[in-house]
C-alpha cells in the first residue's frame, strides 16, 4: 500500500519537476546538453527516492511539502486548481458563516507574523553585550581626549590640579585680633577712626548715610527726569546741527551766514538804543573773538573779524580808537616775530585804489635788484612796467625804505626756496646718474636728458606746488599785517573792497612763479635759449642786471653738478696686502709703534703666516699616487731609476680637489679638516623631536640662562614641566577638576539598583 | 688742581631695607657675552656631572616583617602612613617620618594576598589565603581591647586580589573570577566572569571608578564595566600578565606589568597594539606603579630591581638596586610623587627618592632657580654624547649587568634571523610585524 503510494508520489513528483524545470531552463540556457542534466536529476530523485523506501527516511518524505497531483494525507495540494491555497480556503467546504470570519481574520494574522528566530546561544549573547558595552565605555572615555592632550602638551603642570581654596577669614575676625604698630598703620586708623568709618561692620559710613537721607525719592525723580530733559534736547539740537551741517549748497550757508550777521547787526543797534552798557559788553564779546581769532592766525579778509571791523567802524568811534590801541599791540606782538616788516601788500593798502597793483610790482623790481631771489627774476611783465612807469616820483623814497623791510621779511622765504631747488637739483642728478649707469654712454646725455625732461617736468611740477604754498602763508602773513597800518593811519578807506586789493597781488605773484618755474624747466632740460622777455626785462630795468649773473651761476651750479656725477669714483685700495701700514703723522704714535716692533724684531708675523698658511694649502692638497715598482721590467739598484716613461705611465694624478674657502681670504686659515676632539662632543645624528638640522642647532644656539637674558624671560625659559609641592597629596584627576560634569550616576552595578533580579540571579549562580 | 671725583645716586644702588635682593647691574649687550653655547655646554655637563655625583637616591629601609612582603598600601589622606603585607600573614602599618613600625596585625593565616585602604582612610581591607576578606580599622584598638577585623567575609575560593572603588562603599576582590562587593553585604553584588583561569589581580580606574582591569594567568588581561556589570575586552598577549595599573590622569591608559621583562602601556579603546613597551627588566615585571602626576611609572621586578620609566619612553630613566634587596615584589609611588617604596622578598619594604639627585627639605628661591636652569641645561643638551653618556651610566650589579649582555645577543640574533628569513624569502611573503604588536596574541570582544 504505501509502496503503491509512494510510486505515485513518485510519478507526480517527476512530472512536477519537470514542469518546474522547463521555464528555469529556459530562462538560464539554452545549450544542448539541458535534456542530459534533466534526466541526470531525474535519475537522482529516482534513486533518493528508492533508497528511501527502507524506511528511515519516511517521515522526511511525507513532508514533503511539494505539491502533488494526488491529494495524499500528509501533504495539501491546489495542483489543480491553479492557485495558491490559502488557509482560510480550508475552511470553505463547510457552511458560511458569519462566524468564521473572525476565525479566518485571526488565521491571515497568524500567517502575516514571522516566525519568532531562535534565540541565540549564549555565548553570542555576551559576545554582543560585551562589544556593546565596550563602545559605551570607549565614548564615555573619549571626553577625556581633550583633556589628556592638553595636559601632555602643557607647559607646566603644577600639582595637586585642583586649588585649594584659601580660607577667607571675616573682616571683623582679622580686626579684632588686630593692633596698629607701625606709625603708617596708627596714622591709617587715625584716619579711618575720624571719618567715623565703620571699623568692623562693612556697611555705610555715617557720611554717605546722611547723603543717602539728603535727596528724598521725588526729588532725586525730579531731577532725574530734568537731567533727562536736558539729554534729550541736547541730542535733538546736536542732530540738527549734524543734519544742517551735513548740506552741501554752498548758497545755503552763505544765506544762513548772511542771515546771522544781519540778526546780530540788529541785536546789536538795538541793544545799543536801549542799553549801552550791554552793547559796550557785547563789542567787548565781538572784541573777544576776534582776539581769539588773532590768536589762531586765521586771518582771511572775508571773515568774521572784517565784518566786526566793519560793524564797528560804522557806529563806534571810541570802540574804533580802542581797538586800534588793541591793533597796535598785537602789531607789537607779531613784530617780534618779523622786525620791522612791513610787506608790500601793506604799502599797497595804503595807496590809492587805482594803484592797486603798484606797491607789489616795484616791489618785486626792487627785490630783483638786491637778487636774492633767483624766482623773481623774469617776473616784470607788461603791467608791472606801466605800475613802474605810474609810480609817483615821491612815492619812490618810500618804497626805498621799504624795500629794506621787504627783503629783509623775503630772507626766510628765499632761503627756503633755495632748500628746495638744491633738492630738485639733487633729484634731477640722481635721476641723471642711474640713467647714465644704465647706458653707460656720456655722448647719450643729451638724449636721455630729453626723455626724462618729462620726468623731470612732473617733479617740477610737484615743487612748485610746494613754493606756491610757501608763498601763499607767507602773502597771507603779509596781508594780515598789511591790514594793520592802514587803521593806524586812519584813512578813509573803503573796507569793502579791500579782500579783494589783499587777495589780488598774492595770485599774481604765484602765477609768475609758476611761469618762472616753467621756464627754468626749460632752460635746464632743453639748452633753450633765453626767451626775449629777458632780454626786455634786463633793458628795461637796469636794476636786475646784477642778478642776471647769480642766476648763469646757478646754471652752471646745475650742470657742475651733473658733471660731477659722471666723474668717476676713487678705485678702491685692494684689500689683498694682509696688513697695511699707513703712514702716522703723530710722533707718539710712531713712536709707540717703533717700540712694538723693536719688541717684537725677532718675529716676523706676517711672513711666518704666510708660510703656514702655504704650508696649510700644501698639505691639504691631494697628493698623487705614484704606483712604479723599480726593477719591475728592467734592471734596479742603487743609482738606477726607473724610466720617466714608466714613472708617468704608473702616476696616478689626483683629482683637483675643491676650491679652498679662504682661497679669497688673504689673512684667514680656514681649515676644513674634521677635529677630532670636538667632534667627540658634537651631535652626530639629528635628535628625534627635530626635523631639520637648523631647528637643532637654533635650540641649541639661543641661550637660556641668567647671563643673557633678562630675569624674567630666564625664569620663563626655565620653567620646569612639572610642578608639585611638597607634602601635598596629588589626587587622581576628577572631573570636576577640567570642568566635566561628573555623573551623578553611581557606579553600582544596575542589578544592584533593582533588586529583584539580584535575587534571581544569585539563585541561578547557587543553583549552577 | 681740578679734582675730578666719580658722583653717583645711591638711590641707584642702596636697597631699601636690607631683606630686599641686591641690586646687580647688568649689560645684556651680547658683544660683552660672547661663546654663550660653549659655556652653556660646560654648565649643562658640570650640571649632569653633579647630578650623578648627588644621585643617592636610597633613604630608609623600614624592617621588621618575618615574611617576604607581599602587598603595599598607600593611605589615601596621610602621606606618613604605608600599609604592608607579608607572605606569614601579618600586616604592619609603618609611619614612613618616624620610619618605624607603629602597628602590627597578624591578619590571615599564610599570605596577605592584597590590601588596600577604603578611600576616606578610615579602614583598609585585607584578603589572604585562608579564604577570607578582612576588614580593619585603620586606628589601633583601646588599650587592653584584642586586635579584630570590622567585618570578616568567608569566600568559597582564595582571593588573590583586592582593590577599593575611589568613591563609593564598593570593593572588588579576584580569584577564580572577579567579584565586587558592597561593603556592608556578605555576597558579592554581582561576579563577572570570562574563562576560568586564576585572576591575579584587579584594579579600579581611579578616575572613571566604574572601570576595572584585572589579568589572569592564562596570559590575558580583561577589562570590566562594574555598571553594566559585564566584562568589555580581553586582550591575550605572550606571557602571562601580573599586575596592571591605571594611570591617574589619563582615564583611558593603563600599564601592565608582564612576565616577558617588559611592561606594556596600553590605550584601552585600542588594545591592539600597546602605545609603548617599555623593556629594560632582565627578569618577570611583578608590580607597577603610577607616579599620581601621571608622567612616570615605577615598576618591581624579579630581578632585584625597580625602574622608573617615562610612560612615552620605551627606555627606563632610573634603575635603583641595593645588594641586599632580593626579589622586588611590590612597588608604590607615594602620593606627593616624591619617593617610592618597594617590598621584597628578605622582609623589608624600602624608600627611596623618586629623583635620585633631588635635594630634599626647603630650597630657597635661588636654589630653585638653580635647580631649574640646570635642569633646563641638562634637558637642552641631552642629545650630546658626552652629557648623554653620563647621563645614562648607572651602576648595575653583575648579575643584571650580564643578563642585559646576554639578552642583547639574544635578541640581535633574533633579529638577524628574521633579518635573513626576510631577504631570502619572496618579497611580501614573511610579514614585518613591529615590536609593539609582536607581543600582543590576540585581542577578544
Amino acid at each position: 500500500m504505501t509502496a503503491n503510494r509512494l510510486a505515485e508520489s513518485l510519478l507526480a513528483l517527476s512530472q512536477q519537476e519537470e514542469l518546474a524545470d522547463l521555464p528555469k531552463d529556459y530562462l538560464l540556457s539554452e545549450s544542448e546538453d539541458e535534456g542530459d542534466n534533466d534526466g541526470e536529476r531525474k535519475h537522482q530523485k529516482l534513486l533518493e527516492a528508492i533508497s528511501s523506501l527502507d524506511g528511515k527516511n519516511r517521515r522526511k518524505l511525507a513532508e514533503r511539502s511539494e505539491a502533488s497531483l494526488k491529494v495524499s494525507e500528509f501533504s495539501v495540494s491546489s495542483e489543480g486548481s491553479g492557485e495558491k491555497l490559502v488557509l482560510a480556503d480550508l475552511l470553505e467546504p463547510v457552511k458560511t458563516s458569519s462566524s468564521l470570519a473572525t476565525v479566518k481574520k485571526q488565521l491571515s494574522r497568524v500567517k502575516s507574523k514571522k516566525t519568532v528566530e531562535l534565540p541565540l546561544n549564549k555565548e553570542e549573547i555576551e559576545r554582543i553585550h560585551r562589544e556593546v558595552a565596550f563602545n559605551k565605555t570607549a565614548q564615555v572615555l573619549s571626553k577625556w581626549d581633550p583633556v589628556v592632550l592638553k595636559n601632555r602638551q602643557a607647559e607646566q603642570l603644577v600639582f595637586p590640579l585642583e586649588k585649594e581654596e584659601p580660607a577667607i577669614a571675616p573682616i571683623e575676625h582679622v580686626l579684632s585680633g588686630w593692633k596698629a604698630r607701625t606709625p603708617l598703620e596708627q596714622e591709617i586708623f587715625n584716619l579711618l577712626h575720624k571719618n567715623k568709618q565703620p571699623v568692623t561692620d562693612p556697611l555705610l559710613t555715617p557720611v554717605e548715610k546722611a547723603s543717602l537721607r539728603a535727596m528724598s525719592l521725588e526729588e532725586a525723580k525730579m531731577r532725574r527726569a530734568e537731567l533727562q530733559r536736558a539729554r534729550a534736547l541736547q541730542s535733538y539740537y546736536e542732530a540738527k546741527a549734524r543734519r544742517e551741517k551735513k548740506i552741501k549748497s554752498k548758497k545755503y550757508h552763505k544765506v544762513v551766514k548772511k542771515g546771522k550777521a544781519k540778526k546780530a547787526l540788529k541785536e546789536f543797534e538795538q541793544l545799543r538804543k536801549v542799553n549801552p552798557a550791554a552793547a559796550l559788553e557785547e563789542l567787548e564779546k565781538i572784541e573777544k573773538a576776534r582776539m581769539m581769532e588773532r590768536m589762531s592766525l586765521k586771518h582771511q579778509n572775508s571773515g568774521k573779524w572784517a565784518k566786526s571791523k566793519a560793524i564797528m567802524a560804522k557806529y563806534d568811534l571810541e570802540a574804533r580808537q580802542a581797538m586800534q590801541e588793541q591793533l597796535s599791540k598785537n602789531k607789537e606782538l607779531t613784530q617780534k616775530l618779523q622786525v620791522a616788516s612791513e610787506s608790500e601788500e601793506e604799502e599797497g593798502g595804503t595807496e590809492d585804489v587805482e594803484e592797486l597793483l603798484v606797491p607789489d610790482v616795484v616791489n618785486e623790481v626792487q627785490m630783483n635788484a638786491d637778487g636774492p631771489n633767483p624766482w623773481m627774476l623774469r617776473s616784470c611783465t607788461s603791467d608791472t612796467k606801466e605800475a613802474a612807469t605810474q609810480e609817483d616820483p615821491e612815492q619812490l623814497p618810500e618804497l626805498a625804505a621799504h624795500e629794506v623791510s621787504a627783503s629783509g621779511a623775503e630772507e626766510r622765504p628765499v632761503a627756503e626756496e633755495e632748500i628746495l631747488l638744491r633738492e630738485f637739483e639733487e633729484r634731477q642728478s640722481l635721476r641723471k646718474r642711474s640713467e647714465l649707469n644704465q647706458d653707460a654712454e656720456p655722448a647719450s646725455s643729451q638724449e636721455t636728458k630729453d626723455s626724462s625732461s618729462q620726468e623731470v617736468l612732473s617733479e617740477l611740477r610737484a615743487l612748485s606746488q610746494k613754493l606756491k604754498e610757501k608763498h601763499q602763508s607767507r602773502k597771507q602773513k603779509a596781508s594780515s599785517e598789511g591790514t594793520v597800518p592802514q587803521v593806524q593811519r586812519e584813512e578813509p578807506a573803503p573796507e569793502e573792497e579791500e579782500p579783494l586789493l589783499l587777495q589780488r597781488p598774492e595770485r599774481v605773484q604765484t602765477l609768475e612763479e609758476l611761469e618762472e618755474l616753467g621756464k627754468e624747466d626749460c632752460f635746464q632740460n632743453k639748452e633753450l635759449p633765453r626767451p626775449l622777455l629777458e632780454g626786455q626785462q634786463s633793458e628795461r630795468t637796469p636794476n636786475n642786471r646784477p642778478d642776471a649773473p647769480k642766476e648763469k651761476k646757478e646754471k652752471e651750479q646745475l650742470i657742475n653738478l651733473q658733471n660731477f656725477l659722471t666723474t668717476q669714483s676713487p678705485s678702491v685700495r685692494s684689500l689683498a696686502v694682509p696688513t697695511i701700514i699707513e703712514e702716522l703723522e703723530d710722533e707718539e704714535e710712531r713712536n709707540h709703534r717703533q717700540m712694538i716692533k723693536e719688541a717684537f724684531a725677532g718675529d716676523d708675523v706676517i711672513r711666518d703666516f704666510l708660510k703656514e698658511k702655504r704650508e696649510a694649502v700644501e698639505a691639504s692638497k691631494p697628493k698623487d699616487v705614484d704606483l712604479t715598482l723599480p726593477g719591475w721590467g728592467e734592471w734596479g739598484g742603487v743609482g738606477l731609476k726607473p724610466s720617466a716613461k714608466k714613472r708617468r705611465q704608473f702616476l696616478i694624478k689626483a683629482p683637483e680637489g675643491p676650491p679652498r674657502k679662504d682661497k679669497n681670504l688673504p689673512n684667514v686659515i680656514i681649515s676644513e679638516k674634521r677635529n677630532i676632539h670636538a667632534a667627540a662632543h658634537q651631535v652626530q645624528v639629528l635628535p628625534y623631536p627635530f626635523t631639520h638640522h637648523r631647528q637643532f642647532e637654533r635650540t641649541i644656539q639661543t641661550p637660556i640662562g641668567s647671563t643673557w637674558n633678562t630675569q624674567r624671560a630666564f625664569q620663563k625659559l626655565t620653567t620646569p614641566k612639572v610642578v608639585t609641592k611638597p607634602g601635598h597629596i596629588i589626587k587622581p584627576i576628577k572631573a570636576e577638576d577640567v570642568g566635566y560634569q561628573s555623573s551623578s550616576r553611581s557606579d553600582l552595578p544596575v542589578i544592584q539598583r533593582n533588586p529583584k533580579r539580584i535575587t534571581t540571579r544569585h539563585n541561578k549562580e547557587e543553583k549552577l | 688742581m681740578k679734582v675730578k671725583m666719580l658722583s653717583r645716586n645711591p638711590d641707584n644702588y642702596v636697597r631699601e631695607t636690607k631683606l630686599d635682593l641686591q641690586r646687580v647691574p647688568r649689560n645684556y649687550d651680547p658683544a660683552l657675552h660672547p661663546f654663550e653655547v660653549p659655556r652653556e655646554y660646560v654648565r649643562a655637563l658640570n650640571a649632569t656631572k653633579l647630578e650623578r655625583v648627588f644621585a643617592k637616591p636610597f633613604l630608609a629601609s623600614l624592617d621588621g616583617h618575618r615574611d617576604g612582603v607581599n602587598c603595599l598600601a598607600k593611605h589615601p589622606e596621610n602621606l606618613a602612613t604605608v600599609l604592608s603585607g607579608a607572605c606569614d600573614g601579618e600586616v604592619r602599618i609603618w609611619n614612613l617620618t618616624q620610619r618605624n613600625c607603629i602597628r602590627t596585625i597578624q591578619a590571615h593565616e599564610g599570605f596577605v594576598r592584597g590590601i588596600c585602604t577604603r578611600f576616606c582612610g578610615t579602614s583598609f581591607f585585607t584578603v589572604g589565603d585562608d579564604k577570607t576578606v578582612k576588614q580593619w580599622k585603620m586606628d589601633g584598638p583601646g588599650y587592653g581591647d584584642e586586635e579584630e577585623p570590622l567585618h570578616t567575609i568567608l569566600g568559597k575560593t582564595v582571593y588573590t586580589g583586592i582593590d577599593h572603588h575611589w568613591k563609593e562603599a564598593v570593593f572588588a576582590t579576584c580569584g577564580q573570577q572577579v567579584d565586587i562587593w558592597d561593603e556592608q553585604r556578605t555576597n558579592p553584588i554581582c561576579s563577572m566572569t570570562w574563562g576560568f583561569d586564576s585572576i591575579s589581580s584587579v584594579k579600579f580606574n581611579p578616575i572613571e571608578t566604574f572601570l576595572l582591569g584585572s589579568c589572569a594567568s592564562d596570559r590575558n588581561i580583561v577589562l570590566y564595566d562594574m555598571r553594566q556589570a559585564t566584562p568589555l575586552k580581553k586582550v591575550i598577549l605572550d606571557m602571562r600578565t601580573n599586575t596592571i595599573c591605571w594611570n591617574p590622569m589619563e582615564a583611558f591608559i593603563f600599564t601592565a606589568a608582564n612576565e616577558d621583562y617588559n611592561l606594556y602601556t596600553f590605550d584601552m579603546r585600542a588594545l591592539d597594539t600597546p602605545v609603548m613597551v617599555h623593556m629594560d627588566h632582565v627578569s618577570a615585571v611583578l608590580d607597577v606603579d603610577y607616579s599620581p602626576t601621571g608622567k612616570e611609572f615605577v615598576s618591581a621586578s624579579f630581578d632585584k630591581s625597580i625602574r622608573i620609566f617615562p610612560v612615552d619612553k620605551s627606555r627606563s630613566r632610573e634603575v635603583y638596586h641595593t645588594k641586599r634587596m632580593q626579589h622586588v615584589i611590590c612597588v608604590k609611588w607615594t602620593s606627593d610623587s616624591k619617593y617610592i617604596m618597594c617590598g621584597s622578598d628578605e622582609m623589608n619594604i624600602r624608600l627611596w627618592k623618586a629623583n635620585a639627585s633631588e635635594k630634599l627639605g626647603v630650597l630657597t628661591s635661588r636654589e630653585k632657580a638653580a635647580k631649574d636652569y640646570n635642569q633646563k641645561l641638562k634637558e637642552k643638551f641631552q642629545h650630546y654624547p658626552h652629557i648623554k653618556r653620563i647621563a645614562r651610566h648607572r651602576h648595575l650589579p653583575k648579575s643584571i649587568y650580564s643578563q642585559i649582555q646576554e639578552q642583547r645577543i639574544m635578541k640581535e640574533a633574533r633579529r638577524r634571523k628574521e633579518v635573513n628569513r626576510i631577504k631570502h624569502s619572496k618579497p611580501g611573503s614573511v610579514p614585518i610585524v613591529s615590536e609593539k604588536k609582536k607581543h600582543v596574541v590576540a585581542v577578544v570582544k
